[in-house]
């Protein structure tokens, strides 16, 4: 019967209709790159996913402080290194893992940014960190903590006579030869920021290189093989190694047996710095929740627990550092530093004319 | 034996624990025919092995023409081998198979053919040259492998049960044959088997193993009348063992004759079973108290008949000397 | 039961047979591996390949991937006939417990291995100098070798020792010696066992990833190191795509040849053993010697530096394992437990997914057999970065999202089990004398009642042989699982291990040895039982 027919049809376009626009509706609540004003939500209950990369750990006691305070759960959702992870996050942007991200770094950040990964988000606590850190002027990303790549030497395995490299210059020395072993920037994140702080750092990076190889330096895929292989640390032969500023430190606290003094040292004018980023991921639904995870990670209690786990130092700057890091540690006071955005843009002409130069 | 071609001296072969060989000494000379006979697992085809060199001595020593040969590898002895299933490469024609060994000793070309041809054709397979093994019957099959053996020219050829695998009719031509392939060549060989009549037919002489040792050399016909231990007699296919009043003792299957009823000395037997054999018949009997006997009889008598059964004393085998 | 009634039921078993494995493969396999392959080049369209083609340095990269394969290849098999040669003469449990020592490097997890041989390097002095190792195609060759070893002396040993040995000793009487007899006789009759195992030898050199990212160094790329580079450190997704498809194309191509070969090896026979003479001992115990070498090696260096604490040696390092490092998210042990549990799992799907993708590779019609035979060997082949990011792209909608979840990972290891389980159970099945079916079937059982009742009993020896495979791969699988998020407390060993690799500090070296030196043993142990359910041996493995 045509009149039926012809209801029934009328009522299914309301119903689209109405589907319709309780959709488009729902869409302008999710925020899309616009600044919001955090305004106190309840978030018990709810899980906020945080991605991040497989060198991530905090202290168990850490989330659950966060749990207690907001009643929210953090769920950690690991992915290999951290370019596989910015990666990954970049693959699935339309259908996102998790609600933040966390573990992108200066090196990549701008990839994730031009990617259009995150949502903006100027957590209240952002003007406790070093303002140096705060690399977004959008606040698309949070700085959560930096870690120095730096010259390594083995303080008692330098050559005979041979007072600690000061310089990068210093490197190409021919009292240093065959002592040098660096990572290949095209595999090897330090490897990469080596190689960034060298074209900070030098008025001429690519002779430098030359000189460097010149002088027998070695170069591996990985950290790893580096620190591990050719270093002395590992039983090689070669008493200078890129590897991080918390290196000392480290040496420190997992010698077997004991130690009183850090065996290492670091060549603080080649310190690059490596700051890590969090942010809202695009298309997350819990959007209060991941602000609420944000504003908390810039809190002394996460903060503090960082250095320990994860060999990093924090961004905040008020947050206290662990005794061993106080005694063994030095932070750079001048690091080098690249913008993001140069880096994105260089990054692979200057990689491919370092394989020339260095491997060719 | 004076001037025996090949000796073997005490010799010992073991897997190890278990000696399949125990001190075995052996004689053969140069183009004789010896059958080693023995049922399965008494060491035999061990022997043979160990001699062609496939197996390690355990102990004895082995000499040829006087010399000790017993630390050359297989390929260095002057043996050929044949086998049960005659082991042709599948990959290669006749031709090529039976050259192969000509071919190791470095042979060129053209007398390789000539003698490839001459043992085919000693073998009755003129003109086989080209054909692939795969084609072959097993009677062909094991004259290729026959011709295969031979051409290198071996002092003795060692045969492992080389005729098990073929049916009655094959078998019986190839053991009217293979002496004269044998003779034709002059070669030595050493027979292995555990079927007396083949043992018979192909062998100047028996050696009776058992249990890893060897018994008893000699003559068939010696052999067989004469076993030294009743495990030969038993090897050699004698089944009448008789508890006599100096010990045992076994009746010749051909020592029986049906005699009438009423002669002194005989024995009384029911007959079980009668196999006619062309010839004569072979007759299972059972005594009265419940023996089991089998003779040779020119004439059948009759399923369940009660016989009297004379033993010719002189066909009686006493053991012990 | 009437006569429609069963034929529906067969009909159904029949779909149950291909549906079952082809759904699984399907869905996450090949679904994920189009994805990939489509966002990535859809794009670019096929400009991607002529920039690749025109690009010196991919052009090289294509060529070294193939060469090192060769070379490796032949290396493999110059190193392991000696030895299968020797395995295959050996007394039946002396032959297992060699084959089950011989099989462990096999499965070790790679981050380990080149971590050992690096070790190795320096302790013997090898990495300066004249006699440099380091980041030489040599190291990868060598580590190659490693673990490859087990191919050649497990599928040409196995099929050795079944050889009718007969012809071999009437070539020796006929003067030929011992390497002449070889030559002669029984390197045409072993063809297709060689030829077998160096089609797996060069598979697993063309997409061998860790030992040429870690001892080939920065110098040497191959596909598998070059896809992620592109897909990981230059989120070129274009390039990462057309690489893949390159060697995709060269996998399939490999695995077409081997699955080939595999079908012509003749149905072993019964005959007489191999001489015991043959083997010169001089001969054995260089072949021991190098086989202890090189497989020892490595793997007692392990073992020592586990030991070796600041004070000498103790069990320190094992016992820190049941603490959490703090570079690790829980103890080790409980990375343990969970790769326990996931090789579980895994193994679980493989094995069902397998057992009926070989049923219908043996019994299904032709066409439908090669696909499935093929199609269910490809993930072996398969760099682990496409299959990881192709899930990630691909399942990314519910019902399939399991991206997240704990199911993930024991699926991406059994993709990679379930290749094992066919390749085992396939040949197993077919050796199996059609005579046998013939006679059930006069008996009045249905074809899948025989299969049941035949093919069933016979081939769950293969099928342990094959899950005994999936295990040990999973326990050691890293390149998926490290592609794949993942909640902390799924921490496997093998990325815990890597972990532990990454920090400063004798403690954490330490631990990461002691940690390895369990996976080994569980490997180890793993691949015993496999073993001891072998009884004679067909199959690749």
């Amino acid at each position: 019967m045509p009149e039926a027919e012809a209801r029934k049809k009328l009522l299914l376009c309301l119903l689209t209709l109405g589907l319709l626009a309780a959709a488009c509706g729902d869409d302008d609540s999710s925020g899309g790159g616009e600044l919001e004003a955090s305004a106190p939500v309840d978030i018990s209950g709810t899980t906020v996913t945080l991605m991040t990369h497989d060198s991530f750990y905090v202290s168990d006691s850490v989330f659950e402080a966060f749990t207690a305070e907001t009643g929210a759960t953090v769920e950690l959702l690991q992915v290999g290194d951290a370019g596989t992870m910015v990666s990954e996050a970049i693959l699935t942007k339309d259908a996102p893992l998790a609600d933040v991200l966390f573990g992108i770094d200066n090196t990549f950040l701008q990839r994730g940014l031009d990617a259009d990964l995150f949502d903006a988000y100027a957590s209240s606590n952002l003007s406790g960190v070093f303002p140096e850190l705060v690399l977004d002027d959008q606040n698309r990303v949070t700085p959560i903590d930096f870690g120095d790549v730096c010259i390594n030497y083995w303080i008692d395995a330098l050559p005979e006579g041979a007072e600690p490299p000061m310089s990068l210059e210093d490197l190409t020395d021919p009292v240093f030869a065959d002592e040098v072993v660096v990572q290949s920037p095209e595999s090897s994140s330090p490897g990469l920021a080596f190689l960034l702080a060298t074209i900070n750092g030098t008025d001429d990076w690519e002779q430098y290189w030359a000189d460097l190889v010149a002088n027998g330096v070695s170069v591996t895929a990985g950290w790893e093989d580096a620190y591990y292989g050719e270093f002395t640390a590992g039983g090689g032969d070669r008493s200078i190694v890129v590897s991080y500023a918390s290196s000392p430190p480290a040496e420190v606290i997992f010698a077997d047996p004991p130690v009183e003094v850090a065996p290492t040292g670091v060549l603080l004018d080649s310190c690059f710095r490596q700051i890590e980023f969090a942010g809202i991921l695009a298309g997350t639904d819990n959007r209060a929740g991941a602000e609420a995870l944000i504003d908390f990670m810039l809190t002394p209690t996460y903060q503090e627990d960082v250095p320990l786990n994860m060999f990093v130092f924090p961004a905040l700057e008020a947050a206290a550092l662990p005794s061993e890091f106080v005694e063994f540690a030095s932070v750079a006071e001048d690091p080098q530093i690249i913008a993001p955005a140069d880096i994105e843009a260089n990054r692979d002409t200057w990689v491919e004319r370092w394989v020339e130069i260095v491997l060719g | 034996m004076a001037d025996p071609m090949l000796q073997v001296r005490e010799a010992e072969v073991r897997f190890g624990e278990l000696r399949a060989v125990r001190a075995v000494d052996l004689d053969l000379a140069a183009g004789e025919r010896l059958a080693l006979l023995g049922p399965s697992g008494c060491g035999k085809s061990s022997l043979l092995r160990a001699i062609a060199g496939l197996e390690p001595l355990a102990a004895g020593s082995i000499f040829v023409d006087g010399e000790p040969i017993g630390h050359l590898p297989p390929e260095r002895r002057p043996f050929g081998l044949m086998f049960q299933d005659h082991a042709l490469f599948p990959h290669r024609t006749v031709g090529q198979n039976v050259e192969f060994g000509l071919r190791m000793d470095g042979i060129d070309p053209a007398p390789r053919t000539a003698r490839v041809g001459e043992l085919l054709e000693l073998v009755g397979l003129a003109g086989f040259e080209r054909r692939a093994v795969t084609t072959l019957s097993g009677g062909e099959a094991q004259r290729v492998a026959l011709a295969r053996a031979l051409a290198p020219g071996p002092r003795v050829l060692l045969l492992d049960e080389p005729l098990g695998s073929l049916d009655r009719h094959l078998r019986d031509r190839l053991i009217g044959e293979l002496p004269e392939v044998l003779d034709a060549t002059g070669t030595a060989a050493i027979h292995v088997t555990h079927d007396h009549d083949e043992a018979f037919a192909l062998g100047d002489r028996v050696g009776v193993m058992e249990g890893g040792r060897l018994h008893q050399t000699g003559p068939p016909g010696e052999v067989w009348a004469a076993p030294r231990s009743l495990t030969v007699a038993r090897v050699l296919g004698h089944t009448n063992v008789v508890d006599g009043p100096d010990g045992v003792v076994v009746w010749r299957p051909d020592a029986a004759t049906v005699v009438n009823a009423d002669e002194a000395d005989t024995v009384e037997a029911v007959v079980e079973r009668v196999h006619f054999r062309g010839v004569d018949h072979d007759v299972r009997l059972r005594t009265t108290d419940g023996r089991s006997l089998r003779f040779v009889l020119a004439a059948a008598p009759a399923l369940g008949e009660r016989v009297q059964l004379r033993i010719d004393p002189a066909r009686v085998i006493r053991f012990g000397d | 039961m009437n006569q429609r009634a069963r034929i529906g039921r067969r009909a159904i078993g029949g779909a149950v047979l291909v549906v079952v494995p082809a759904v699984f493969i399907a869905v996450f396999f090949g679904y994920p591996i189009a994805t990939v392959l489509w966002r990535g080049l859809g794009g670019g369209g096929g400009e991607t390949f002529f920039d690749l083609a025109e690009s010196s340095r991919q052009r090289d990269i294509v060529w070294f991937t193939l060469w090192q394969a060769v070379a490796s290849t032949a290396l493999t098999l110059v190193v392991g006939l000696p030895a299968a040669s020797i395995v295959a003469r050996l007394p039946p449990r002396r032959q297992r417990l060699v084959r089950a020592l011989v099989t462990v490097p096999f499965v070790l997890p790679t981050v380990l291995v080149a971590g050992a041989f690096t070790e190795v390097f320096a302790v013997t002095g090898l990495d300066e100098g004249a006699l440099r190792l380091r980041h030489t195609v040599w190291a990868i060759l060598i580590a190659h070798v490693f673990f490859n070893y087990a191919v050649v002396v497990r599928t040409v040993g196995a099929f050795w020792s079944g050889l009718d040995h007969r012809m071999e000793e009437a070539a020796r009487s006929l003067g030929a010696t011992a390497w002449a007899a070889f030559r002669e006789v029984t390197l045409p009759r072993l063809r297709p066992a060689i030829a077998s195992a160096a089609a797996i030898v060069f598979l697993f050199s063309f997409t061998s990833f860790g030992v040429v990212l870690i001892l080939g160094g920065p110098r040497r790329a191959t596909l598998e190191t070059e896809i992620y580079r592109q897909a990981v450190t230059r989120t070129d997704l274009e390039t990462a795509a057309a690489l893949a498809v390159v060697q995709l194309v060269a996998v399939l191509a490999l695995v077409v040849v081997s699955t080939r070969l595999e079908r012509r090896r003749p149905i072993v026979g019964r005959g007489a053993r191999l001489s015991r003479r043959a083997a010169s001992p001089v001969w054995r115990w260089v072949n021991l010697g190098i086989g202890f070498v090189l497989l020892g090696g490595p793997i007692g260096v392990l073992v020592e530096r586990s030991f070796s604490t600041g004070d000498g040696y103790g069990f320190d390092h094992y016992r820190a394992l049941a603490e959490r490092a703090p570079q690790l998210p829980a103890p080790a042990t409980t990375a343990l437990a969970n790769s326990i549990v996931f090789a579980v799992t895994a193994t679980a799907m493989a094995v069902l997914v397998g057992l009926l993708a070989s049923l219908v590779v043996v019994h299904g019609r032709r066409g439908l057999a090669r696909v499935f035979d093929l199609g269910l060997t490809l993930p072996l082949g398969t760099s682990a970065v496409t299959i990881g990011f192709g899930m990630l792209i691909a399942l990314d909608e519910s019902p399939l999202d399991l991206r997240t979840s704990w199911w993930i990972i024991p699926i991406a290891h059994a993709l990679v089990g379930v290749p094992f389980v066919v390749r085992t159970m396939v040949p197993v099945l077919r050796a199996i004398d059609p005579a046998l079916h013939e006679a059930a079937g006069v008996l009045g059982a249905s074809p899948a009642r025989a299969r049941r009742e035949i093919d069933l009993p016979i081939g769950l020896r293969g099928l342990v042989v094959g899950a005994g495979f999936a295990f040990a791969v999973s326990l050691g699988e890293f390149g998926a699982t490290s592609f794949l998020p993942r909640r902390p407390e799924n921490l496997t060993a093998p990325v815990a291990l890597f972990r532990l690799l990454s920090t400063p500090g004798d403690l954490l070296r330490g631990q990461a040895m002691a940690l390895a030196v369990v996976l080994m043993v569980l490997v180890a142990a793993a691949v015993l039982v496999i073993e001891s359910a072998r009884g004679s041996d067909e199959g690749v493995f």
